[in-house]
């Protein structure tokens, strides 16, 4: 796997019509483990996902990782909060990164068919994936973002409509990611699935981030008064 | 309303006499559109879908242009089509005025815009859909718009038959590049202007109204190879 890290953003910011959502936000990711965004919605959680991914380009400062950009972006991938179907089965929508990437299309269905097998979707595969349940359409989209094992996976809220037998099987789908050598970079508001699942923590509200650390120092001495009050399970305006 | 009876029953009678010269006026008919449909399409959809996907300071200009081009007058496009391939033209040593072939590309010229414009309004909605997702996996540009061609397959289709609906009934360009010659160019569209300007209008109704099968008949055999429609697919 490319060692991608350490990703530096430098006083970057996101601008949407000419309002600032995010930033300027200036951080460091670099080692192994699982990194959880933490903040209430419309915090900038995903904007800061979309901004490191390269989905959406800084207004201003930087974004750096340790290779360039385009082969960095070729090393990602990234699993969107509503799972986005390709109009084709269950199983040509797993290949298609494959395929796209100058697989043949018969040896790129057979990788497919072995992560359909891994996600419990094989009685599914010539479906059209929308007719799919949200559970499973998630379950999809994780396979289709593991199928080339990307060094870095960016997660959006990937169960934030889900319930928890899908919940489990998206988490342990992650922590085998995360032993493969897969580093996660995930959005929840979800609180249980941060304490379970993240190494550290960025804690963000209203476009500032407030706190970065390890995981168990950010749970149990919280610095700011927004991450106490989130913390307690207190609404955070 | 005696003209239209009149009209049908010759229509069935033609039909009926199962006429040699009409038959190769019909065959002649469906070669020249749906060649010409299948070039306007070859080169229209994946213009269409190169629309969709890409940024570039003039696109509003391309995109409108296209649009307004949808509207090319055929009598013009014939005309151009005409000096181009004329003897004394830049194109008439290929000698191909009076010919299918001229007709085929008269027609070419008039509903690639068509099918063009229509691909990238089907198109544009689907990328919209696909954006986060093509932009993440890092696609080549290529590879977005094979995706789109190939995922928006049914809306795409009816760009292409509506291309082939102004074509098979398009009489203005066709009949200057090529001239309405007997047995030569001679399709349905010339072949009701001529009747129509003998007077013969029995026969010029029985004609249209073949004509009007034809384009039925092709509609639904597209449809029915491709199963639109049929299930709850895309």
């Amino acid at each position: 796997m490319v060692d991608l890290l350490p990703l530096s953003l430098t006083n970057a910011s996101v601008r949407k019509t000419g309002k600032t959502i995010l930033g300027p936000v200036s951080l460091t990711l670099s080692g192994t483990g699982t990194t959880i965004l933490l903040g209430p919605n419309g915090a900038g959680k995903s904007s800061l996902l979309r901004l490191m991914h390269g989905l959406d380009r800084p207004a201003s400062g930087t974004v750096h990782w340790a290779v360039p950009h385009d082969i960095a972006h070729l090393h990602q991938a990234f699993v969107f909060q509503h799972a986005i179907l390709l109009r084709r089965s269950v199983l040509d929508n797993i290949a298609y990164p494959l395929v796209a990437h100058g697989m043949a299309r018969k040896p790129a269905r057979a990788v497919a068919a072995d992560w359909l097998d891994r996600i419990g979707l094989t009685p599914h595969a010539n479906r059209p994936a929308n007719t799919l349940s949200g559970g499973e359409r998630q379950k999809l989209a994780m396979a289709r973002a593991l199928i080339r094992a990307p060094s870095v996976l960016f997660l959006d809220e990937p169960c934030s409509n889900l319930d928890g037998q899908a919940t489990a099987e998206i988490e342990s789908l992650l922590q085998e990611a995360h032993t493969q050598g897969t580093r996660l970079i995930m959005a929840t508001h979800d609180l249980g699935q941060a304490r379970r699942l993240a190494t550290d923590v960025l804690f963000i509200h209203k476009g500032a981030l407030l706190e970065h650390g390890p995981a168990d120092r950010f749970f149990a001495t919280p610095q700011t008064p927004e991450a106490i009050a989130f913390l307690k399970g207190d609404i955070v305006l | 309303m005696d003209d239209l009876w009149q009209g049908m029953i010759a229509a069935l009678r033609l039909i009926g006499a199962l006429d040699a010269d009409l038959f190769e006026i019909i065959g002649r008919s469906l070669y020249v559109t749906l060649s010409a449909t299948l070039i306007a399409s070859a080169i229209g959809l994946p213009l269409g879908a190169w629309l969709a996907v890409s940024r570039f300071r003039q696109r509003r200009t391309v995109i409108s242009l296209l649009n307004a081009l949808m509207g090319l007058p055929p009598v013009v496009v014939g005309l151009i089509v005409y000096l181009l391939f004329s003897r004394a033209g830049p194109l008439g040593v290929l000698g191909l005025l009076f010919t299918p072939t001229a007709m085929i590309i008269a027609q070419c010229i008039i509903i690639t815009p068509l099918i063009a414009s229509i691909a990238h309004q089907a198109l544009r909605d689907l990328w919209a859909e696909y954006h986060d997702l093509l932009i993440s996996i890092s696609t080549s540009r290529s590879t977005r718009i094979r995706t789109l061609l190939w995922d928006g397959r049914r809306a795409l289709l009816t760009a292409s038959l509506a291309g082939f609906g102004r074509a098979i009934g398009e009489v203005g360009a066709i009949l200057i590049v090529g001239g309405n010659i007997d047995h030569v160019t001679r399709v349905l569209t010339t072949a009701i202007a001529l009747e129509t300007s003998k007077g013969n209008l029995a026969m010029a109704l029985a004609l249209g109204l073949i004509l009007i099968a034809l384009a039925i008949g092709v509609n639904l055999a597209v449809h029915g190879l491709s199963r639109t429609e049929r299930t709850a697919r895309w």
